[in-house]
């Protein structure tokens, strides 16, 4: 950190203007920044979870839609998004202990056979960025991981990625398996990948192809307040 | 001695590629999820025959079967082990069918990404990148390949791997990455930053271009896009066949084999001298664009209107090139250092 003349002091900023900064930090995934930010606005009696919605969750907002328009790519999301990562390890454990709500719990993970989790990574890092609590089964996951985490985690979505033609069928054979097991309807099903589209999605037995990261998060809040409204209708 | 692929070059004005790997496999009983690559072993016949179609429907390039051969990969398999093995029998297979094939055909030892990241934000290392990427690559050279290929990159640090790797082992080759966000690269690579990386390597490639992607019609633009730079080095073009649709149990392109008849006309025009076709693209569209290259003759470049017009719209408004740079976002005012 130089100490130029045109240095913004974060302790210097009003809460309005830090919170601005903390846009403009987050979308240049400056991971020390947001970590004084964080605990700025904690020491100025933020709560927790105020801190993670209008911060936080509100600059990987920007990102999500610049990502989405093609403004930013992965190198500047990844970067974004692990400056966030630094303001959520404060967060944390302050949250759980605060009881504060989720909006909704996901399990993700890469389809066996397919080892690119970029895609995965992003989806999981923004929903975490929106609040979302996530799981992160990693990479090649035989059908058995995903039914394991949704009966251990009991999750409101599951949500699988594959890269590769060769691997994207297998997406249908887990939830294929979903159906047999009578489990489907238990949850929302997000998918998504380079080599996919809507149809395919909608052919395999998906609630949703997600075109990038950004699209998984709007989606998810999306679906998730839907099936809260059918369940409070019904 | 003159590598086959640059005899090609020097006598042909446009040479044909094969199409898709995978999606072939797919229809010859491939479970989806495993890896291709071990069939260099348990089937090798089958892989000799997915060859062997690609040159009988006018291939005079084919990719082998070792995309998915490197230790990163592998390892999911647990044979992270066995990447030169794998890669080795996918060229020597490739070898028996080029030398029986009657005519001048390359055997090109494709070489996927590992699937990792690199660079700040990454976790795999350049060093471990050319130490993967080399052991591929000598596999591929010991089986007999004529040229390396490595394809579906998104990151120039990869690309850049890579490249050294083949220096190391000493041959030569062809790469390509994949366009496939807003006329971009994954990572944010447009056609005119690739010439530029390419242009800048110490050992560049015989051939570069772009492979998969969105459909035949970014493809075109992309290929567009490297022209206009005006490089001499000979561009390849590998389009998918359309986008892929679930059908009864399978993966099927929506391209039809007059669409990419169409399509590898086109990306002659723009300027491409290798064409090929990538996923979904199967013997019956080789047929039809080795037909289409052979007959009809070499036309103006295409604008992006005709190629919009003959293959279909596409995916975004700008490929990232030219003077509409995107838009930037209002910030507040400096940025600490």
């Amino acid at each position: 950190m130089a100490d130029e003349d045109d240095d913004i002091i974060l302790a210097d900023l009003n809460d309005e203007e830090l919170v601005e900064q903390m846009f403009d930090d987050l979308y240049d995934g400056m991971k020390d920044e947001i970590e004084d930010a964080v605990h700025i606005l904690l020491d100025r009696g933020w709560a927790p979870y105020r801190i993670l919605t209008e911060a936080l969750v509100g600059g990987m907002k920007i990102v999500g839609e610049d990502f989405r328009d093609g403004i930013l790519f992965v190198p500047e999301v990844l970067l974004a998004a692990n400056a966030m990562k630094g303001g959520m390890a404060i967060l944390k454990p302050l949250l759980a202990e605060t009881g504060a709500p989720t909006i909704g719990k996901m399990v993700i993970g890469t389809v066996k056979g397919d080892i690119h989790d970029i895609g995965k990574n992003l989806v999981a890092m923004m929903m975490e960025g929106a609040g979302f609590e996530v799981v992160d089964l990693g990479i090649n996951n035989p059908v058995e991981n995903y039914l394991e985490a949704a009966a251990a985690e009991k999750p409101d979505i599951i949500g699988m990625s594959a890269l590769l033609t060769t691997t994207m069928p297998y997406m249908k054979v887990v939830i294929d398996t979903m159906v047999a097991e009578g489990i489907r309807d238990d949850y929302l099903v997000l998918v998504g990948g380079a080599p996919l589209n809507e149809e395919f999605g909608k052919a395999i037995g998906a609630d949703a192809y997600c075109r990038d990261a950004a699209v998984a998060v709007e989606t998810a809040k999306d679906l998730i307040a839907r099936r809260h409204n059918q369940r409070a209708a019904g | 001695m003159t590598d086959a692929l640059t005899e090609l070059l020097s006598t042909r004005d446009w040479l044909m590629a094969d199409g898709a790997t995978g999606t072939n496999l797919f229809n010859m009983g491939l479970a989806s999820g495993d890896a291709p690559e071990f069939w260099n072993i348990d089937h090798p016949e089958r892989i000799r025959t997915l060859y062997r179609n690609a040159v009988e429907a006018g291939s005079d390039i084919f990719l082998t079967n070792s995309f998915g051969a490197n230790a990163s990969r592998l390892k999911l398999h647990d044979a992270a082990s066995r990447a030169f093995e794998l890669s080795r029998l996918a060229a020597a297979l490739g070898r028996d069918v080029a030398d029986a094939a009657g005519r001048k055909v390359v055997v090109a030892g494709s070489v996927g990404p590992t699937g990792e990241i690199m660079g700040t934000v990454g976790t795999l290392s350049h060093e471990t990148a050319v130490e993967m990427f080399e052991e591929t690559a000598a596999g591929l050279k010991e089986g007999g390949a004529d040229v390396l290929w490595v394809e579906t990159i998104s990151a120039p640090e990869e690309f850049a791997a890579a490249a050294e790797a083949f220096a190391n082992v000493g041959m030569p080759w062809c790469g390509t990455m994949s366009f496939d966000t807003a006329g971009r690269t994954m990572m944010g690579v447009t056609s005119d930053d690739f010439v530029r990386q390419v242009d800048a390597l110490p050992n560049p490639p015989l051939a570069f271009g772009a492979n998969c992607g969105v459909g035949a019609s970014d493809l075109m633009r992309t290929v567009l896009g490297f022209a206009a730079t005006g490089t001499e080095r000979p561009i390849i073009a590998k389009g998918n066949a359309g986008i892929p649709r679930y059908e009864d149990g399978h993966i099927h392109y929506n391209g039809t084999p007059e669409l990419m008849a169409e399509y590898a006309v086109l990306a002659r025009n723009a300027g491409a001298r290798i064409i090929g076709g990538c996923c979904g693209t199967m013997p019956e569209h080789l047929r039809a664009m080795r037909e289409a290259l052979e007959t009809r003759p070499t036309g103006p470049r295409p604008t992006l209107e005709q190629i919009a017009a003959a293959l279909g719209g596409f995916s975004s408004d700008s490929d990232g090139t030219g003077d509409t740079p995107a838009p930037k976002r209002e910030r507040r005012g400096r940025r600490r250092s």
